[in-house]
């Protein structure tokens, strides 16, 4: 756990390359290119994700990769790969782009719930970390595969928050709370998240960064809300590392408790003796 | 002679590379990544890979995605 004081360089390490931004956007479902590029710009985002599908034959529009600066780091999902083999011929397609070799593995098998098969992901990282890629899987949140996927060679882990798409926010927080406590490559929070403030939260705990897709392009005006999750996950990281006080039970006074002008009650029942019936009463 | 390109049957001429197919089908070639019977080849080589009847062609491209 990181322990020293927080400076204006708290920079995020994947893989031994320094970032400032700890939000990443991901590109997929934005009205428009021009929106998209707009909002990329807005939230700050050094790092975003993008697919790989078969050509459009019949339209030719302009690649999105003209609309993405070219100082971000491409970070490539396998989405559409049903198993690991899959998730690896579309790892080396996307190198073979010559647009870097970072890739999200995103296996998936399941239509209605678009839940991650972790072991296929597991399989899918083995692979490819020993072919140099820098891997960064989709998870569920569970202990003993992150583990694993750090004995692989992932270069982060990305657990779940809830379900791809959903907006509904840190259903898994239970459980992304162990992962960040207990492993020590960056966990990414990554799906789900509906909002800033659920950004915020996830960052208050401890995550090392969140990854945002849904909320931001679905929203009615996605380059305003980028700037929002930006600064969201810029105010949980300070939060986290300004280490507040955790909840207490009892009230604490904020103003000093000397020098009132009027007499106090007392603080509880409990205090007061004279008050309760005790058996030795007459 | 006919060949698969993404799923679909194309007619195409009997002596065509992969390089006159992607420019046939795509107007910029520079962001493509194209596979021959699931081996990946490089875009240097495009011009030097004669297609053959029955191959099957894949050619992506990067796009949106979480």
């Amino acid at each position: 756990m990181d322990t020293h004081m927080p400076t204006d360089k708290d920079t995020f390490f994947i893989a031994g390359k320094p970032f400032q931004s700890r939000f990443l956007l991901g590109t997929g479902k934005f009205k428009n290119k021009q929106e998209m590029q707009a909002t990329i710009r807005n939230s700050g985002a050094q790092i975003v994700t993008v697919a790989l599908r078969r050509i459009d034959m019949e339209t030719h529009q302009e690649n999105i990769l003209e609309y993405i600066p070219e100082d971000i780091t491409l970070l490539t999902n396998t989405s559409g790969a049903r198993n690991a083999k899959e998730a690896i011929r579309i790892a080396h397609l996307a190198r073979e782009s010559g647009y870097g070799d970072w890739i999200k593995i995103e296996v998936i098998n399941d239509s209605k719930y678009l839940l991650p098969d972790n072991a296929e992901t597991l399989e899918a990282t083995r692979v490819l970390a020993q072919e140099g890629f820098i891997v960064l899987p989709y998870i569920s949140a569970d202990l003993y595969v992150a583990r694993a996927l750090v004995d692989a060679g992932a270069a982060t882990v990305m657990p779940l928050g809830s379900l791809i798409g959903s907006n509904q926010g840190l259903k898994t927080k239970a459980f992304l709370k162990i992962l960040i406590e207990e492993i020590d490559i960056p966990v990414i929070v990554d799906a789900g998240i509906g909002l800033p403030s659920q950004a915020a939260a996830a960052m208050e705990m401890g995550a090392d960064a969140v990854l945002v897709n849904t909320a931001v392009a679905t929203a009615q005006h996605p380059e305003i809300v980028a700037q929002a999750f930006a600064w969201a996950t810029q105010a949980g990281r300070l939060a986290y590392l300004s280490r507040l006080r955790h909840p207490q039970d009892a009230a604490e006074a904020s103003s000093p408790l000397t020098g009132f002008l009027y007499e106090q009650p007392a603080s509880s029942a409990n205090d007061q003796k004279g008050s309760v019936t005790t058996d030795n009463d007459q | 002679m006919k060949i698969i390109v993404n799923g679909k049957e194309k007619t195409v001429a009997d002596r065509i590379s992969l390089d006159q197919l992607i420019a046939s089908v795509c107007e910029n070639p520079e962001y493509v990544i194209a596979e021959v019977n699931e081996d990946i080849v490089k875009s240097h080589l495009w011009g030097k890979t004669p297609l053959k009847d029955k191959d099957t062609i894949e050619l992506v491209t990067f796009v949106g995605g979480g």
